[in-house]
């Protein structure tokens, strides 16, 4: 197999247990929703206040939602011994893990990015705005998943796993977040967004290439 | 040289050798503390802007020197402990944290109570106090996450990628928050703006950070010395020992 076939085999695997378990992946995406909508009612309805935290308020539930579903990565595979396989397996673990992420991705960080602009709508952000928001989440929920991975793998099989997870992982989480929510509100105030994207973009690019390492070295240590 | 320091990596060996290191440090600490805190308590003179509250930078400025220092100790142990699998570095990773946390927390306590008087407020939204902010959470990951795993070998390890990708991040941390708080305000309030301090600040400044520093060597000691009794309680070093056999 090439190195793209088994790429492809991994993302195709996960995509299909997860279509096979729908409700857990609509169950982190309604959180979402309702995290969003859970402000307004908190906050109160003025439209200007809540088209000023817009960003902040969906970047933040992305994060939590992204947070929720990392324990499904691989505390699954975990259990039922196909991670030990997957270890043993004569391709690089890495490469294993790198599919693994990406369909994490497809099944809990995409979504986000899809349904954010019905969100946004809820808040009042214009449609540029609403574009650059999708923009800054299409490039950052890949990052929090990359940088999730390394707090799930570290926390497999880890009694309180689920919430050690959130206490190793949002504290990374921050420079997303900040450039994340900043291209929106940066474009809102008419500064331009593209700095905070090429910042968040070559965020990915550093994390697409050594959260798989640190990933797979911490799986290697939970496997041991 | 080498046999020396290989000698003294093995926790046999380096349990005297820490036993009779304390009580040195501790009196450096002891010495650096009482100078430190005399010049910068009775000696420095008074801010013109800032009255007799400034005194509290003493402690403030060492403190947050120490944890940010202690974390890439941390780092630097916990990676040595990774790659060449040497027991004794993930245990002083594990002594470290406690101390580096204390010392992160006493920062932003400290920076809340001299914030109050100088900016009216215990708490702004200043790009060092947030990354302060964070380096303490990131402690506390790290000590979670080794306090969760039972298996001393893996707490050691997985504790060992989190400090590591902390050490990645922490840069990256600044510098972003930096730049999030520049682009919200401007900047406000600068903590660097005491650039001008008379040079009997400065030096009790320095001794105090020196106090800390020692202060974090005794404990870490202290601390290390715990552990290794801890984890090797089966072997016959740890039971030949006089304080283990009364």
């Amino acid at each position: 197999m090439t190195t793209l076939g088994v790429f492809l085999a991994v993302v195709r695997r996960d995509l299909l247990v997860a279509l096979r378990r729908k409700s857990e992946v609509l169950t982190s995406l309604f959180f979402f929703v309702i995290v969003v909508s859970l402000f307004p009612l908190g906050i109160g309805p003025e439209m200007d206040l809540l088209r000023k935290i817009a960003p902040g308020v969906l970047w933040v539930a992305a994060l939590l939602a992204t947070m929720l579903s990392l324990n499904r990565l691989f505390a699954n595979d975990h259990a039922d011994g196909t991670l030990e396989q997957m270890a043993l397996a004569p391709v690089p673990l890495g490469l294993l893990v790198a599919g693994k992420i990406f369909a994490h991705w497809l099944v809990a960080g995409l979504p986000l990015v899809l349904i954010a602009p019905v969100l946004g709508v809820q808040f009042d952000l214009g449609s540029r705005p609403l574009g650059v928001l999708m923009l800054s989440l299409l490039l950052g929920t890949p990052l929090l998943s990359l940088i999730g991975a390394i707090g799930a793998a570290l926390t497999l099989g880890v009694r309180g796993g689920g919430v050690l997870v959130s206490l190793l992982t949002l504290p990374l989480f921050i420079p997303a977040l900040i450039f994340g929510a900043g291209a929106v509100e940066a474009d809102i105030s008419g500064m331009g967004a593209a700095g905070h994207l090429s910042l968040l973009g070559g965020l990915l690019a550093l994390a697409a290439f050594f959260a798989p390492w640190a990933t797979t070295g911490a799986l290697r240590i939970a496997l041991e | 040289m080498s046999t020396i320091t290989w000698k003294y990596a093995s926790p046999q060996h380096f349990y005297p050798l820490a036993g009779k290191m304390i009580p040195w440090f501790l009196a450096l600490t002891l010495v650096f503390g009482a100078v430190g805190l005399w010049l910068g308590l009775f000696v420095a003179p008074t801010d013109a802007q800032q009255g007799q509250g400034y005194r509290i930078i003493f402690v403030h400025v060492a403190a947050s020197w120490m944890s940010m220092f202690l974390y890439v100790v941390m780092a630097f142990w916990a990676g040595v402990g990774l790659g060449f699998n040497t027991r004794l570095s993930s245990m002083m990773a594990s002594a470290i944290a406690p101390t580096g946390a204390m010392f992160a927390f006493l920062s932003l306590w400290t920076g809340a109570l001299w914030g109050k008087p100088m900016w009216g407020t215990w708490w702004v939204w200043d790009a060092r106090l947030t990354s302060e902010l964070i380096l303490f959470f990131l402690y506390l990951g790290f000590i979670a996450l080794q306090a969760a795993i039972d298996d001393t070998r893996r707490a050691d390890k997985a504790g060992a990628i989190i400090a590591l990708v902390g050490v990645v991040n922490v840069p990256i941390i600044y510098f972003s928050v930096m730049w999030w708080n520049t682009l919200h305000q401007g900047a406000s309030v600068s903590l660097t703006k005491g650039s001008s301090m008379a040079h009997t600040m400065l030096l009790g400044m320095l001794l105090m950070a020196l106090c800390f520093w020692m202060y974090s060597i005794v404990m870490t000691l202290l601390r290390v010395r715990a552990i290794m009794l801890e984890r090797e309680r089966h072997t016959e070093w740890v039971a030949r020992l006089q304080e283990v056999q009364s």
